[in-house]
């Protein structure tokens, strides 16, 4: 593991990742989230369907940097490896690439608000990043999607350009699309934190198993297309929601 | 490719962009009816948007957009999720992203108000963030909220004590609270309003048209007055 995994998994890094919950709001809003019971449903749900596919996409994402060798300055040699398409992230080849790439985010993202809501937190990545960790991938990404590249994608390609290797990468998109929620959830119920922490540890090995799951190199077509329909309809619903905290 | 070729927040000299003006201040002072003032007196000779923190989803933007001060278009809600301090000053990207998009479907601005969203007397403006800030505090509050300080009271560039008209009813000294401020302000500007009385704010727009003049006036020379502008 990159020490900068730290850094990039790290709520603290401002990147707008505080306005968003994840489905967390409107699930406490209509009362499918209580307490810390329901909560850890909610997450393990959320890891195992979401969670899973960010992660596989922000692993392919990180992987399409490295294969250029763009491994953000571990300075070892990176043999490409994966199909032919995939010929880098920059240049031309590379905005074909991440178009490539964020097109299959979409095909697996069926909510038109958690599309928009995955691209505007990719789109604020991208800009926070792009000064954390200047690296001409990342400007490759941000320019080839100019209204924001989702999210999982946005993430795999920061990982790269920190020194992330794809697992790495896996492993904070799981994480992250469980953090969030619980945060949400301790802000809006006033649960007790260190309560929720726990819930959070408990799901380590499942984080564990996710980030495995998706390491494996595959073809985009083949990542995986686990759906949650009740977490779209709740970002559905929770746009038409008139008071709202956080923007999804 | 540079890495920042079009994130103009880096340079604020260099890149033509408007004086980003952060409002904040306590529940109730009157940030948002400033925010409104501000638009009716100066709407008319700046290029003006507006960005909302607001607590509970558009409140602030839709009294504004009520108020008929300014284009709608021009005023962008940002939602903070439980944290309007959080989107000023420690995670800023949101707020930055609702400033560009502005800019890039009105601009060239002269002046972008970022109001933040009601918090207590800590919550300041990153630099990242906001070029001048303007703390607003109101009488009902207690006269002696000045000399308690705080980063906000101490450190804006310009403090407004609003809702002169109540200091009589709350029993608040203007004059302790005037005096309380210089003495924690070290010399930066502090201006009483009553914004229902005088709905144009006209010692707050005098004060805002300035900094912007300044502003401008920075930009168009960046190397001092002699050197002309490349990118006005």
């Amino acid at each position: 593991m990159n020490a900068a995994l730290l850094l990039l998994a790290d709520s603290r890094l401002p990147a707008g990742g505080h306005g968003h919950s994840g489905g967390a709001e409107e699930a406490v809003r209509m009362g499918a989230i209580t307490g810390p019971e329901d909560l850890a449903r909610f997450l393990r749900g959320r890891l195992a369907t979401t969670g899973l596919v960010a992660a596989a996409l922000a692993g392919a994402a990180c992987e399409l940097c490295t294969t250029e060798g763009l491994d953000g300055g571990t300075g070892q040699p990176i043999t490409p490896v994966g199909p032919s398409y995939r010929r880098g992230a920059t240049g031309e080849d590379g905005a074909r690439a991440w178009r490539g790439l964020d097109a299959e985010a979409d095909a697996r993202t069926a909510s038109p608000a958690q599309r928009s809501a995955s691209r505007t937190q990719g789109r604020l990545l991208l800009r926070s990043a792009r000064r954390i960790w200047p690296s001409a991938a990342l400007d490759a990404a941000a320019q080839a999607i100019p209204e924001g590249t989702h999210h999982p994608i946005a993430l795999g390609a920061v990982a790269a350009a920190a020194g992330c290797a794809p697992h790495d990468a896996a492993l904070a998109a799981a994480y992250t699309s469980i953090t969030g929620p619980a945060t949400a959830a301790v802000r809006l119920l006033g649960l007790d934190p260190v309560v929720v922490h726990r819930v959070l540890a408990g799901l380590v090995p499942d984080l564990e198993g996710v980030a495995r799951t998706t390491g494996a190199r595959t073809a985009w077509e083949d990542l995986p297309a686990h759906a949650a329909p009740a977490l779209d309809l709740l970002a559905e619903q929770h746009l038409r929601t008139e008071v709202r905290l956080f923007v999804s | 490719m540079s890495a920042n070729h079009d994130d103009r927040h880096d340079s604020p000299d260099s890149h033509g962009r408007a004086l980003r003006l952060g409002v904040g201040g306590p529940v109730g002072s009157g940030k948002t009816a400033l925010v409104a003032a501000l638009c009716r007196t100066l709407g008319p000779i700046l290029r003006l948007g507006v960005v909302t923190n607001d607590i509970y989803t558009t409140e602030d933007a839709d009294f504004l957009r009520k108020a008929g001060v300014l284009d709608h278009e021009r005023i962008v809600a940002v939602q903070t999720g439980c944290c309007p301090h959080t989107a000023i000053r420690d995670d800023i990207a949101a707020n930055l992203d609702a400033i560009e998009s502005l800019e890039e479907r009105f601009g060239p601005l002269d002046l972008v108000i970022v109001e933040s969203g009601g918090d207590n007397l800590t919550a300041t403006f990153s630099r990242g963030l906001a070029d001048q800030q303007i703390f607003v505090l109101d009488v009902s509050g207690g006269d002696k909220v000045p000399r308690k300080g705080g980063p906000g009271v101490t450190s804006a560039d310009l403090l407004v004590i609003n809702k002169t008209d109540l200091a009589k009813h709350v029993g608040a000294d203007l004059t302790v609270m005037s005096r309380d401020a210089a003495a924690v302000r070290d010399g930066k500007p502090v201006l009483f309003t009553s914004i229902r009385e005088v709905p144009q704010v006209y010692a707050v727009a005098e004060w805002v048209h300035g900094v912007v003049e300044a502003w401008a006036h920075a930009r168009e020379h960046p190397h001092g007055p002699a050197v002309p502008s490349t990118n006005a």
